[in-house]
């Protein structure tokens, strides 16, 4: 057994995490918050050429024909990086969507009562008819209202979204630590207190459950391991921004801190998919159906 | 990124399985937890054919993957547990597999492996508990001994038990790290007085260990003199590292169990129980995908047992306690009904966040060690 990340695997992750960096920077992310939401075509593209979309696209098709853990691992790094867009809808379109492969066309998807990046979208799948704005919660996710429908609901959508909790679970563990380490009350960073210490260790012990639970369900493609990999991401990605909120202080209140992003981020990836009792409920019925 | 096992692996899983399902049948029942010659004899009988069946140092020589099939497996099949086997299999033989001279090997693994001797640990002491080091029993050299004089706590098996692995200060003047000795105590020493506690479930799982006055022959002694911590630090990884694997499977049919007794009285028609069952089906998933996990990155890494423990420690200890809080909604009224066994499970179940390190020191341990924060009090 080898439940671990393979040589290629480290490197997809470490090419898109720079290609991220250079690309969508903390300047880029404050930016981005300050003004009126916008979509970075450009970016888009570049995403597009670096195989973002086309990843699990079969290389006859022009795609990369890799496969469901490896874009696992490039949605954790979008989450890491609060990278805007119909992510997950586009990735999702490519193949059936012209353009979508190469981060040209712009894809956007109805999901339940709520449309992601609507205005923006070049495509939009599902029934947008009677869609209204909302004020969104979250500066970097315009947001419109559709009439509620139950759709049933990919779970390869429900997979990804998990990737990009996971990703914003390891970030904001990360920010906390390093803003533990650094500012001093009393004589001493603030990380010397056990009050504090122990939040931050906290973050770290859900991210790293749901690490595994995610990777495991990227590896298997089993509905029941992807409703459990969704739990356990939005709670280390939900709490760990909250933690990380806290550790912060009265500057994790400001809008300038980057810390409420993640955070509104998060809640806004909750929503997604029916939702945490969505997946509660596949999970409590497999319960019996394992035991009958 | 695989969860596939390899030919060799799945053959060792169906040898196991063939022999599971052929010599479980024909154990003697259990014997009943007061009855401690009795479980003595159970537990070695258990190893014994291990032995003989060629697994009694799957937790030594092989693999991390095959001893974790070892542990599901043994769970899945409802064979016995390592019971009073566990500190000579997962901590004394261990240490003294690395730390202890051809002779000391010779004298003290075979035993352990055949089911001959019973092992308990003297380390914990009233003034010395999540602090270790704080330890005063005390020795001093006299001739070819140590004459050893002091008091440990929570020693599990030490009625029964043959040998103690022995924590001492030999050198009161050093620093507190500095100044322990690891000593193999044989329990029949004149100056030993057990007296047997009772844990808040009711049983008599450990024991109070008075020391007045023991000679424990220096060439007892495993690592140097004053060399004790480190050599203890070698035992307690092994402790943090595949041991609550098959516990997890357990966890999981016990969650099974309750789904289905739910639907049996009804309570399953109750969303926010479902809920939060649906909620602990998807905590136990991730835990052995942690396990898997950690069992990987052992097996990358020569087979050292990293931090990975600590975190699944942590994890695992919650949510085995909160399983048994979900057991008694389930239960309703039958919760405080000591028949029921989920009841006497949800009191064993405190103990979990207690022993081999409390959460608090795991928390303290993640901190410092992984996330590079200041040392605290």
């Amino acid at each position: 057994m080898r439940f671990r990340l393979t040589d290629d695997q480290r490197a997809l992750r470490e090419g898109i995490r720079q290609l991220l960096a250079r690309r969508f920077d903390r300047e880029a992310l404050r930016a981005a918050s300050e003004g009126p939401v916008r979509l970075d075509r450009a970016l888009w593209r570049a995403l597009g050429d670096a195989g973002f979309f086309a990843l699990r696209l079969p290389e006859a098709d022009g795609g990369v024909g890799l496969g469901l853990p490896e874009a696992v691992l490039v949605f954790e790094e979008a989450g890491r990086a609060l990278l805007p867009g119909p992510l997950v809808a586009t990735h999702l379109a490519a193949g059936a969507v012209p353009g979508a492969a190469t981060g040209e066309t712009v894809v956007a998807a109805v999901d339940g009562a709520l449309v992601e990046w609507l205005a923006e979208a070049d495509v939009v799948r599902g029934d947008a008819t009677g869609a209204v704005p909302l004020r969104s919660l979250d500066p970097l996710t315009p947001l419109h209202r559709v009439p509620a429908r139950r759709p049933g609901h990919d779970p390869v959508a429900v997979l990804l979204t998990a990737a990009e909790q996971l990703g914003t679970a390891a970030r904001v563990g990360e920010l906390a630590a390093q803003h533990a380490r650094a500012r001093e009350q009393f004589g001493r960073p603030i990380g010397a207190f056990q009050a504090v210490a122990h939040l931050c260790a906290g973050m770290l012990v859900r991210t790293e459950t749901a690490r595994a639970a995610v990777y495991a369900a990227a590896v298997t493609g089993d509905p029941v391991d992807i409703a459990a990999a969704r739990l356990l991401a939005d709670e280390a990605a939900v709490r760990g921004a909250r933690d990380c909120l806290q550790v912060h202080g009265g500057m994790g209140f400001t809008w300038e801190s980057e810390v409420h992003l993640h955070l509104k981020r998060a809640w806004v990836r909750t929503q997604r998919a029916g939702g945490v009792t969505e997946s509660e409920e596949i999970l409590a019925a497999a319960l019996t159906a394992e035991e009958a | 990124m695989d969860l596939s096992y390899t030919p060799e692996e799945e053959e060792f899983r169906a040898r196991l399985r063939d022999w599971l399902a052929r010599v479980l049948p024909g154990l003697p029942p259990r014997p009943h937890p007061d009855d401690w010659p009795g479980r003595r004899a159970y537990d070695l009988g258990w190893q014994r054919m291990l032995y003989d069946a060629g697994y009694a140092d799957v937790h030594w020589d092989a693999s991390p993957t095959t001893r974790l099939i070892f542990l599901e497996e043994t769970e899945k099949a409802g064979a016995p547990y390592v019971g009073a086997n566990f500190v000579g299999l997962l901590h004394a033989g261990p240490t003294i597999a690395a730390e202890g001279t051809a002779d000391q090997r010779a004298r003290w693994l075979p035993p352990i492996l055949r089911g001959e001797e019973v092992w308990c640990q003297g380390f914990s002491e009233p003034e010395a508990g999540s602090d270790l080091a704080a330890l005063r029993t005390r020795a001093w050299r006299d001739g070819d001994a140590y004459v050893v004089t002091g008091s440990k706590i929570w020693t599990s098996h030490a009625e029964v038990a043959d040998w103690c692995e022995l924590l001492v200060r030999t050198d009161p003047r050093a620093p507190k790290h500095r100044g322990i000795t690891w000593l193999a105590m044989p329990m029949d020493a004149p100056g030993i007085t057990v007296r047997p506690l009772r844990t808040l479930a009711g049983s008599a799982e450990f024991a109070e260990v008075f020391l007045d006055e023991v000679r424990v022959p220096v060439g007892n002694r495993v690592g140097d003199e004053n060399d004790g911590w480190r050599v203890t630090m070698v035992t307690l990884s092994f402790e943090r590292g595949t041991a609550f694997a098959g516990e997890v499977v357990a966890c999981r049919r016990v969650l099974g169990e309750l789904a289905l007794e739910a639907r049996k009285n009804g309570r399953w028609d109750d969303p926010a129980l479902r809920r939060r069952l649906g909620g602990l089906h998807a905590e136990f998933r991730a835990l052995w995908r942690l396990t898997q996990w950690n069992v990987s990155a052992a097996e990358a890494s020569g087979g050292v047992p990293g931090v990975g423990g600590s975190v699944f420690k942590l994890r695992y200890s919650h949510a085995r306690q909160e399983l048994y809080d979900a057991a008694a909604e389930v239960l309703g009224a039958d919760c405080l009904d000591l028949d029921r066994p989920w009841t006497l499970d949800r009191l064993s179940s405190l103990s979990y966040t207690i022993a081999a390190g409390t959460s608090q020191i795991q928390h303290s341990i993640i901190a410092e060690r992984i996330l590079g924060l200041p040392k605290g009090r």
